[in-house]
């Protein structure tokens, strides 16, 4: 913000940038350096001048996925200098700012790395994999109309809120990036503890978590080891503690199972 | 063409219980011989391709995104309007009615608003049923909060998150009939036209993002849930993707463009830093309930801040002008945006901004967390005052926000009768992307309102009564109108590639926005706008002369995605500009600096402009035509909005 730093000087910078023509083609780091970074652009910005740069100059622009700049949409998954969204805790790589580097820095900047997330293209990747495994059981199944109203079901206000906290996940998948195994567990599960813990959620509760959990396995994602690094890098703050309600839904589940599917 | 917005007869209270019984309805056995393609994925288009798959059609749903949950719906924060009156102070459908019509000032649809108004309530139910975490009181039920425009709390709210909560509830009830088979998802795959035989919508054409493979889908009607435009400004705060492609292909195929001048503008947004901005961040609405406005009294001030000669703490109380609490004192902070944000300005146009632009005012929370806390702030702002400290460096709850207007949503879009139907039959809009609700300007928490109560509670209904009347043989895209509409896409797409000039996609975007803000945005005049009408014709020449791309059309190629929308966006400018000089008025965020009150608010006129003003398309480079739709107003009178 121009105001908020006017000591600021421009930054120049060295990017170290996965290409990669598409999913088939093999890819490679490719150096590019860039110019009079403002500190206060955010990281996709300085992206934005590097590529009007290469298309001005005839060269490919670097692919990546972003959209709505505020950290809310999930698009954007960068993996900066070996870090699902950079070095900023708790923070979306659309809402990484510029001031978090240095004149002189060197930036690598690859995509999520994970079997289940094939690359489209550069930085890119596909991640229909998390669409899957909602469309196995992450949902209440109601019909539109015909429910009771609002205040018909009451929730207690910490049991509201703890839901709310599971459902803020915003589907980045920086939780695969980071973990050694890419395993999809703090996703899944922050789905499986909103509706676990929410009234609505209690008729299909064990149904859901068995097909969420088949689903993600199908996919090929790898398995949990509780080392934690999902939850230490996830940009919304979802907690480990969703990844102990799943084993927990899942294990009841199966005990007790009722899904005759 | 004459208009009918097909508005059934009867009471106001009346016409829609009436018109759903008068609707003819398909039997649920042969609903299944139906296709229906919905295009885009966020609140009205998740909702309306999930209901209607749940009613046995068969949907095909197209999202540019990889995930329907990406959609711009996600990034509404404050809330949602329903007239539940909960709180018990008063609301009722009638006072939300009342609220949305008076806030659009009286350039909506009666019969539309009333409806609106209606199904509210079933919206709250809905989501609640999906599991949706609204906040709640600690006895368990529902939460409010006010908002802009409204003397009553009837807005719901998931903290500052409200859109993402909604969307994920639409999207799991989307997932839900992917999973049954009932809807084929389509992602990263953008329509670039409509086909139309013999007049009625009978299918799109798409190109993959990812392999640029060209596609043709038919179906037996279209739904357009594709947004608003409000990216012609370049900034906005719009998503990056956010387009008009959609709806400005449909309106060349035939379907009516109502309104394009009504943008609003949003007063509480982070300011412009530097020409390297990509976007603008909102900072929601409710933020008014607790944060007050201010600049300083005098000019002199002001001016010193700016230079860092002194520190907002270094401002006594009594030298802080809260301007909207001053100018409105029964509403204050909460006057709708578009007031809002024309008094924050005429406070900078008068040399008393802040920020080293001067394109700021404060937005104090001291007052709230000297009164309940910084815990209780966060407990409600959280997010929102992280996304500020992020994004600008400082701290919200230790200085004031220092925020300014920004584009936010149009009112405007395609033009829709009563069914949601455009005038092209068989061709609907739902949501940001028609016109239909706000009038000259929304209601803050009543775009999710409408969004959904399209999607869920309208759409179903009145598609049915359309392909009622429309044999259930298969649509397929033999038709060589299909084949034809391809060719089109084809070969625009390769003009686009072919031109080898030297500006970028972006560039061209920009000096749009540019132009648009300048002369089309927070403040209009007659001689500005035709300025900008040519200004407009120029750069779309230069667009198609000197535009630069690489590579090709069959890979994932994210500069010809853009230019191809903002080839749209030349020529959507235009027709902004042309009904925003066809509009001798002002009203609500259309504000003509030739027509004000002495007081330098928008002083309408009813009795020349009390119309819809919808736009035909008649070939490239000529004029639109204007088709009036008349405004009746029976139930709601029409006074100078005030908000004293």
């Amino acid at each position: 913000m121009a105001g908020s730093n006017p000591n600021a000087k421009p930054m120049n910078l060295t990017l170290k940038v996965w290409r990669q023509k598409n999913r088939n083609a093999d890819g490679q780091i490719v150096d590019y350096q860039v110019k009079d970074i403002s500190p206060e652009m955010s990281f996709l910005e300085m992206l934005d001048v590097l590529n009007e740069d290469l298309l001005r100059r005839g060269d490919d622009p670097v692919a990546f996925d972003h959209d709505c700049r505020e950290g809310i949409c999930g698009s954007c998954n960068l993996f900066i200098n070996g870090r699902a969204h950079g070095p900023e805790a708790g923070t979306t790589t659309c809402q990484l700012h510029m001031r978090k580097f240095s004149d002189g820095d060197t930036i690598t900047i690859e995509p999520w790395r994970a079997n289940a997330f094939p690359v489209n293209k550069d930085l890119s990747v596909d991640r229909s994999a998390f669409d899957r495994i909602i469309q196995a059981g992450g949902y209440v199944s109601v019909n539109t109309g015909g429910v009771p109203d609002g205040n018909e079901i009451p929730i207690p206000k910490d049991i509201a809120d703890r839901a709310f906290e599971a459902a803020t996940c915003i589907a980045c998948g920086a939780c695969v990036a980071a973990c050694k195994n890419a395993s999809a567990m703090l996703f899944v599960s922050a789905k499986v503890s909103q509706l676990a813990l929410l009234p609505q959620g209690q008729v299909e509760r064990k149904t859901r978590v068995e097909n969420m959990v088949a689903q993600m396995d199908k996919e090929g994602f790898g398995a949990c080891s509780n080392i934690g690094s999902c939850a230490a890098e996830c940009p919304v703050g979802i907690s480990l503690e969703n990844i102990a309600i799943l084993n927990r839904e899942f294990l009841s589940a199966k005990a007790t199972s009722n899904n005759l599917a | 063409m004459i208009l009918d917005s097909k508005i059934p007869e009867g009471p106001i209270a009346e016409k829609w219980e009436k018109h759903k019984f008068n609707v003819k309805l398909v039997n649920p056995a042969n609903k299944r011989k139906y296709d229906i393609i919905v295009v885009g994925t966020g609140l009205a288009g998740a909702s309306a391709a999930a209901s209607l798959a749940e009613l046995g059609y068969n949907v095909k749903a197209f999202t540019f995104h990889d995930s329907p949950r990406r959609a711009h719906s996600i990034a509404a924060q404050g809330g949602i309007n329903a007239a539940k009156n909960y709180q018990n102070d008063g609301d009722s459908i009638f006072r939300l009615f009342y609220d949305t019509v008076k806030g659009g000032d009286y350039r909506a649809r009666e019969a539309n608003v009333y409806r609106l108004a209606q199904v509210s309530v079933n919206i709250i139910d809905q989501c609640v049923a999906q599991g949706v975490p609204f906040a709640r009181e600690y006895g368990g039920l529902l939460a409010n909060r006010s908002f802009g425009g409204a003397q009553v709390s009837r807005t719901f709210y998931a903290r500052g998150q409200t859109g993402q909560q909604l969307l994920l509830g639409a999207y799991s009830a989307l997932s839900r009939q992917v999973a049954y088979g009932k809807v084929k998802l389509y992602t990263r795959t953008e329509m670039l036209d409509v086909v139309v035989i013999d007049g009625k919508a009978r299918g799109i054409i798409t190109r993959n993002l990812i392999t640029g493979e060209i596609q043709q889908h038919s179906a037996h009607a279209v739904v357009l849930a594709t947004g608003g435009y409000g990216n012609v400004f370049y900034l906005s705060t719009n998503a990056k993707y956010s387009n008009a492609t959609a709806a400005w292909r449909a309106h060349k195929k035939g379907a009516l463009f109502a309104n394009p001048c009504f943008t609003q503008i949003h007063p509480t947004c982070i300011p412009v830093s530097g020409d390297y901005q990509s976007k603008l961040t909102l900072m929601s609405e409710s933020l008014r309930n607790d944060g007050r406005v201010w600049v300083p009294k005098e000019k002199a001030t002001a001016e010193r801040l700016r230079k860092g000669e002194i520190r907002v703490s270094d401002i006594a109380e009594e030298d802080r002008d809260y301007f909207l609490e001053r100018k409105y004192p029964a509403f204050g902070n909460l006057v709708p945006r578009d007031v809002a944000s024309r008094n924050a300005k005429m406070m900078c146009d008068e040399g008393r901004g802040v920020g080293s632009s001067g394109l700021a005012v404060f937005l104090d929370f001291a007052d709230a967390i000297k009164r309940n806390g910084a815990d209780w702030v966060s407990q409600k702002y959280g997010n929102l005052f992280d996304m500020y400290a992020k994004i600008t460096g400082e701290n919200p709850y230790e200085q004031p926000m220092r925020i300014y207007p920004a584009v936010h949503y149009t009112m405007g879009g395609l033009w829709v009768d009563y069914n949601l139907q455009t005038t092209v039959p068989g061709l609907y809009a739902t949501g940001e992307c028609n016109f239909s609700d706000h009038g000259a300007n929304r209601l803050g928490a009543s775009a999710l309102m409408q969004g959904l109560a399209d999607g869920y509670f309208v759409i179903p209904y009145t598609i049915g009564d359309y392909l009622a009347q429309t044999p259930p043989t298969p649509v397929t895209t033999q038709h060589p109108a299909f084949a034809e509409a391809e060719a089109e896409v084809r070969a625009r797409i390769q003009q686009l590639l072919s031109i080898n000039g030297t500006r970028t996609p972006d560039d061209f975007h920009k000096q749009l926005g540019q132009i648009m803000w300048e002369y089309c945005g927070m403040a209009r005049n007659a001689e500005g706008l035709r300025h900008a009408k040519q200004e407009i014709q120029k750069l779309r020449q230069a667009f198609w002369s000197d535009l630069k791309l690489v590579g090709t059309s069959e890979e994932l190629n994210q500069a010809l995605e853009k230019a191809g929308r903002v080839a749209d966006f030349l020529e959507l400018g235009e027709l902004m500009v042309d009904d925003a000089l066809d509009r001798n008025e002002s009203c609500g965020g259309h504000f003509r600096e030739e027509y004000q009150t002495p007081e330098g608010e928008a002083l309408r006129d009813d009795d020349n402009y009390a119309y819809v003003a919808a736009w035909q398309y008649t070939g490239d480079n000529q004029p639109e035509v204007l088709i009036k739709e008349d405004l009746q107003f029976e139930n709601v009178k029409l006074t100078q909005r005030s908000y004293k």
